[in-house]
């Protein structure tokens, strides 16, 4: 780079890649073969899929409402890595339930026009945060889950499903750790941090057991989707190590209030839709 | 003897580093110049920041977060430089939240619409690249060291303003005329930003002695100018200015006169967004003190009682 | 635990191994409260764009550096071992990437 031509700047494009993130980076499905695994039904496919992808688009979109609000700057880095991590799944799976469904639906038409009772997320990543402590007891149990499935998604007999866990996995073991961290450091920091703490899990548990209830559409999957509920030893043990160590209480009762998978949706949605999905909804024809 | 030392390792064009010997003066300048550009980044989060829920595409999504997430890197280099020099961070920020030390005053005007976050990354961008790529020769090591890093990034964040601007181009009528207004809008403050004319920049020659500044400020809107407009050509819009013109004799864009009076009213704190951005960045920080002082709570904890 | 806690977290300096085969290299600092989230963070700030194969970071507090004025007894030795310089060793200009 030449320091005086700030021109030539611009036009040194030589390592373009690494500068333009998400932009040249290796493509994760990169020779993964697309075609519908043999046996396997498009319409079960593309509604997992969306399952996974609206997880991750409506838990990164909460994220994002963080950005400039996080209580150090460092932090500020860490929830927008976490967010773009997720918008980055959610954008693989829902390109792979457009495949799965075959009507020629891309990415932007599933997260842009589809309407609340179509999205198929669980309630756990739609809430709003009231604070950083309860931002991280959603985030702790949502990445502890997530990580589980990823994890046994790894093994998917659909080869594209199978890339996308294995490449969650890397970056939502990060998640699991920057809250199990924060989850430590919360619980056994001030008297007022354990108690704000505390507070956001109390919040958090209610909306637990919906994760590990079987959908009928992951039940006819065999061998494509994951079992919720072979992930929730897992959850377990995770969850109790970190909570001792962190000297807070766990769950006291379990309750499953919310059917998200059914398009059953909590009354925060449409106003994450409007903001979501306003500005593309109303430019028609528009490009970007 | 260390001043002698000091002027000589200028003289030769050789860096400055933290455990140096240097002149109050050159120290304080430099805390203040690195602080004020830290400010302007964490700031500058903000106009596009606001945009990167309603982004109208995934793709335009993530690349506007990855950029907003740059902005926070930017800011931390930076104060991470200032540190060397013995500033702290945390003093840092109540100065900007106290409204003791500034920022940039582009980050005043409101983002509009979505044009704008193109906008912002083509003139406001490509206005803080051609201030800074020189700053990459800063005689001050850390500074001119971070400034590398941010130059590389902030070739990105114009190249993605620019593109999108393109495509938008390329779409209906309604979104070429959103262009064409966040231009009319951005161009006169990308202008501002190089500061005031050189007759009126008193600290300009202190400045270029000390080699913390290599351009005067006309010289760089000059530059600024000069590349801009046969980008704005290339686009297919009109730049807001009916002086500017091609000068074969001097072989740079003549351009019309810049509202000065407007520039002080945005710096004196009276810009559409002062109040907000400041209130923004001051209930951040207010809103986590409790997170930091639990997280040095609890290190302080773990030291105490050895694992 | 006794007396006030500070609250501002301490400074870390982080340095990145680029890649497999180059030494680790200073590259900025960053704040934390313990080692752990300092690791976290560099990985954030620094290695966002993948570059870096390894990270260490070591608080400010702990680094012991050698001051500017002592140059001269730590580094003047060299420079009357020229040998130790590459340009010591004259090169044909036809030898190519040397």
């Amino acid at each position: 780079m030449s320091f005086d031509d700030a021109y030539q700047a611009l036009t040194d494009h030589a390592d373009d890649a690494r500068w333009a993130y998400g932009t040249g980076f290796a493509d994760p499905l990169a020779g993964v073969p697309t075609a519908l695994p043999d046996g396997v039904d498009g319409a079960d496919l593309a509604a997992y899929c969306l399952m996974l992808g609206d997880d991750a688009l409506i838990m990164s979109h909460r994220l994002q409402q963080w950005v400039t609000r996080a209580p150090e700057l460092e932090d500020e880095m860490a929830i927008a890595n976490i967010a773009l991590d997720l918008l980055g799944q959610a954008r693989l799976l829902l390109t792979r339930a457009g495949e799965a469904e075959g009507a020629g639906r891309d990415e932007d038409d599933l997260a842009y026009r589809r309407d609340a009772a179509d999205f198929r997320h669980v309630r756990l990543a739609e809430v709003g945060d009231g604070d950083f402590g309860h931002l991280i007891a959603r985030l702790l149990v949502f990445a502890t889950w997530r990580l589980a499935l990823l994890d046994r998604l790894a093994a998917s007999h659909d080869p594209v499903l199978a890339a996308i866990g294995a490449k969650g996995v890397k970056e939502v073991a990060y998640h699991r750790e920057y809250a199990a961290g924060w989850t430590v450091r919360l619980g056994d920091g001030t008297s007022l941090s354990h108690e704000r703490m505390q507070a956001g899990l109390d919040a958090v548990w209610p909306l637990t057991g919906e994760l590990f209830v079987p959908h009928p559409v992951e039940q006819r999957l065999t061998g494509v989707a994951v079992d919720p509920a072979s992930a929730r030893p897992e959850f377990d043990a995770v969850l109790a190590e970190v909570l001792r160590v962190a000297t807070l209480d766990g769950p006291t009762a379990e309750t499953i209030t919310a059917h998200g998978r059914d398009g059953d949706h909590g009354v925060e949605l449409p106003g994450i839709l409007a903001e979501l999905q306003g500005l593309a909804r109303a430019t028609p024809g528009g490009v970007w | 003897m260390s001043e002698q030392v000091f002027e000589a390792t200028i003289a030769k064009d050789q860096r400055i580093e933290p455990r140096d010997w240097m002149p109050d003066g050159y120290r304080k300048t430099m805390i203040r110049q690195i602080a004020q550009h830290a400010h302007s980044e964490i700031i500058g989060m903000q106009p596009e920041g606001a945009w990167i829920t309603r982004a109208p595409s995934l793709r335009r999504k993530a690349i506007l977060l990855a950029k907003v997430q740059d902005e926070a890197g930017h800011g931390l280099y930076l104060y991470s430089a200032a540190e060397t020099l013995g500033a702290d961070r945390g003093d840092l920020t109540r100065r900007l939240i106290e409204g003791r030390q500034k920022y940039s005053s582009i980050f005043n005007y409101p983002t509009l619409t979505f044009a704008d976050v193109g906008v912002i990354g083509w003139l406001v961008d490509g206005a803080a690249i051609c201030n800074q790529v020189p700053l990459c020769r800063s005689s001050f090591g850390p500074y001119a060291r971070a400034m590398i890093r941010i130059c590389k990034e902030e070739s990105f964040h114009q190249r993605q303003g620019y593109e999108l601007l393109m495509t938008m181009m390329r779409g209906t009528q309604a979104q070429r005329d959103m262009v064409q207004d966040a231009v009319n809008r951005w161009w006169w403050p990308s202008l501002m930003m190089f500061g005031p004319p050189d007759a009126e920049s008193p600290n300009t020659a202190q400045s270029m002695a000390w080699k913390i500044k290599r351009h005067t400020n006309d010289e760089l809107r000059q530059r600024f100018v000069d590349m801009s407009v046969p980008q704005a050509d290339a686009l297919g819009i009109t730049l807001p200015d009916a002086d500017l013109r091609w000068n074969a004799d001097r072989e740079h864009y003549d351009f019309g006169e810049i509202d000065w009076s407007e520039l002080k009213r945005v710096i004196s704190g009276d810009g559409p967004m002062n109040q907000e951005r400041i209130a923004n960045r001051r209930r951040a920080d207010e809103e986590g003190a409790w997170v930091r002082e639990a997280a040095a709570a609890h290190a302080a904890k773990k030291q105490a009682v050895p694992a | 635990m006794s007396g006030e806690v500070k609250h501002e977290w301490p400074l870390f300096e982080v340095f990145v191994r680029a890649k497999r085969g180059l030494n680790h290299v200073h590259v900025g600092s960053l704040r934390a409260a313990d080692h752990e989230m300092a690791l976290h963070h560099a990985r954030d700030l620094y290695t966002r764009r993948n570059e870096g194969v390894s990270i260490w970071v070591v608080k400010s507090d702990d680094v012991v550096a050698s001051g500017p004025d002592d140059k001269d007894a730590f580094f003047a030795p060299s420079g009357d071992k020229a040998y130790r310089h590459p340009t010591y060793y004259a090169i044909p200009e036809s030898v190519p990437h040397i």
